[in-house]
């Protein structure tokens, strides 16, 4: 059974329809990625996930109960951190976690989980004094104290610079290592693709598609390249007789092979029995950029 | 992932969460200095000038800092309860930190009480500091009538507290919270006669400070005991307090936002 389990979601303020029909399950154990661009609606729906709104219908399962109405039970047992919550200015960060440790039935040790978070210097630290890194390390403790089973971290790397943001990914991995479900809603393209296991692309309130981030790419574009510089004598079209081969052009000394299937191999089987030293060879994919554009018809604004 | 220590008891969320925001409190130097010291500090102060530690006629044969040392009691109650209190609340709430908090078993609602809590205990410091302090060093009398003093400081504080939860439930921002309460405060001292002394306020307003918050000729009444022309029973104004404060805890609570 999925540890999460939304159906038919729909959520409007007012006249603006926010959600329209978002359906997905996130299994145990995954890094379940939610990405849409800003105002998609992937916010909503994990703070209807969470049981912090009400949703105008469909139905909303975590660990088997209602958000809203079990949501004492919920609560102790799914961890949030949330987009731009922040802490008061003067409190420290030892008495933050440990204040939010005494909320739960069963809480982490907070010392060790300031060691893992890498904070643990920063114990005696008050909140205004912290980089927005540390604040971000602070936020994910805070979601962590309560030994939850799942994790949700909104737009966590959000105004972090590059290195907070790859030592944030390592901390995310880290944390599904240690049997915690992740759900990680983000707008970042190089985000989902590093870690989710799978993701819901989400697009003006709805779910576009739903895979592992390769068999989105797949699904949007499901040809391959292959580019290599090759000598002047090479006649480039004994490639196109391979079967995988779909297109073979040349420019200059650049070829660039088009296909399907183990298109590599094919390219490598021909060049080897030609005996020609391909320089350079390389395999494009196209990314989750350009399947985000395939797939909603528009380009991810970051 | 890490070893798990059990939980406390459920009780404890609100006691430890009120520690936590008085600690926050004791951080807070301009809260600190100007909502629990000032007050005394003024009226010791004012005191330090001889001619307001003469017995005057004007006063009714008191000296001024006699019937002053209510006045300086409402100026600290009003800094802490209705500037203070809600200034924290609308940060709270704009900062995200009552959203976290709803993320957790641990309703929201808690850190409110416990902020208010934490205010009410500092208000009492500061009376108490005030009325010690102005006994010892001025030789201001203590409350005449001990326990309607203590009851009209109680109620008082809880109306003004109501008021300053309202503020902070109407506001839609911290900045506008700010300018509810400073101009609520400026009201709040008028009526209370902060900006002058009572006797030469129009009759009208000396009556208004029998039904506006926190009660300040109820306060004076019960502290030095110039009674004055008598208006309503002290009962009464006690009554119009405690009406006040449930009115305005009650649209306060039907209007709060949490987020």
């Amino acid at each position: 059974m999925p540890i999460i389990d939304v159906r038919n979601l729909h959520k409007r303020y007012g006249e603006k329809v926010v959600v329209d029909d978002v359906s997905f399950s996130v299994e145990e154990g995954e890094i379940f990625g939610i990405l849409g661009s800003n105002g998609a609606g992937k916010t909503t729906t994990v703070e209807c996930v969470a049981g912090m709104r009400p949703t105008d219908s469909g139905s909303i399962s975590v660990f088997g109960r209602d958000p809203r109405r079990d949501r004492d039970e919920v609560r102790e047992r799914l961890g949030v951190q949330l987009q731009e919550a922040r802490l008061p200015d003067r409190l420290r960060v030892g008495e933050a976690l440990d204040l939010y440790a005494s909320f739960y039935r069963s809480s982490a040790d907070t010392g060790q989980l300031m060691e893992r978070l890498g904070i643990a210097d920063k114990r005696d630290t008050q909140y205004r004094r912290l980089s927005g890194g540390q604040k971000q390390r602070v936020s994910i403790a805070l979601a962590l104290v309560g030994r939850p089973e799942v994790t949700i971290l909104d737009e966590l790397t959000t105004g972090l610079d590059p290195q907070a943001r790859r030592d944030t990914w390592d901390l995310i991995e880290d944390v599904r290592d240690s049997g915690v479900t992740v759900v990680l809603v983000t707008h970042f393209m190089d985000e989902a693709e590093r870690l989710c296991d799978r993701l819901a692309l989400i697009d003006a309130g709805r779910v576009a598609a739903l895979d592992t981030p390769s068999g989105l790419v797949t699904r949007a574009s499901p040809g391959q390249q292959v580019t290599f510089r090759a000598p002047p004598e090479f006649d480039e079209q004994v490639l196109a007789a391979r079967p995988e081969v779909a297109s073979v052009r040349r420019g200059g000394s650049q070829v660039r092979v088009t296909g399907q299937g183990n298109l590599l191999h094919a390219v490598t089987a021909v060049l080897a029995r030609e005996h020609v030293i391909a320089e350079d060879l390389r395999v494009e994919r196209s990314s989750l950029d350009d399947a985000f554009v395939a797939l909603t018809g528009r380009a991810l604004e970051s | 992932m890490t070893t798990g220590t059990e939980r406390r008891a459920p009780v404890s969320a609100l006691l430890r969460i009120a520690v936590t925001e008085a600690r926050l409190l004791t951080r807070e130097p301009v809260a600190i200095s100007v909502g629990i010291l000032l007050p005394t500090v003024l009226l010791l102060g004012l005191g330090a000038l001889p001619t307001l530690r003469e017995p005057s006629p004007e006063f009714g044969g008191l000296r001024f800092v006699d019937t002053w040392a209510p006045m300086a009691l409402i100026l600290g109650m009003g800094i802490l309860c209705v500037q203070h209190l809600p200034s924290v609340l609308a940060a709270y709430r704009e900062r995200g930190v009552l959203r976290r908090m709803s993320t957790t078993p641990v309703h929201p609602g808690m850190l409110l009480t416990a902020q208010i809590a934490v205010v009410f205990a500092a208000a009492a410091v500061s009376a108490a500091l005030l009325v010690l302090s102005s006994w010892l060093v001025l030789d201001v009398e203590p409350p005449s009538q001990p326990l309607l003093f203590t009851a009209a400081f109680a109620v008082g504080t809880v109306s003004l507290i109501a008021l300053g939860v309202l503020v902070a439930a109407l506001a839609p921002s911290t900045g506008a919270a700010n300018g509810l309460s400073m101009t609520l405060y400026m009201l709040v001292l008028f009526l209370g006669g902060v900006f002058l002394p009572r006797h030469v306020l129009p009759d009208f307003l000396v009556r208004m400070g029998e039904f506006s918050p926190p009660g300040a000729q109820l306060l004076l009444e019960s502290w030095s005991g110039s009674v004055g022309d008598a208006g309503l029973p002290q009962l009464v104004q006690l009554a119009i307090m405690a009406g006040v404060a449930v009115v305005a805890a009650s649209l306060a609570a039907r209007t709060f936002r949490w987020e």
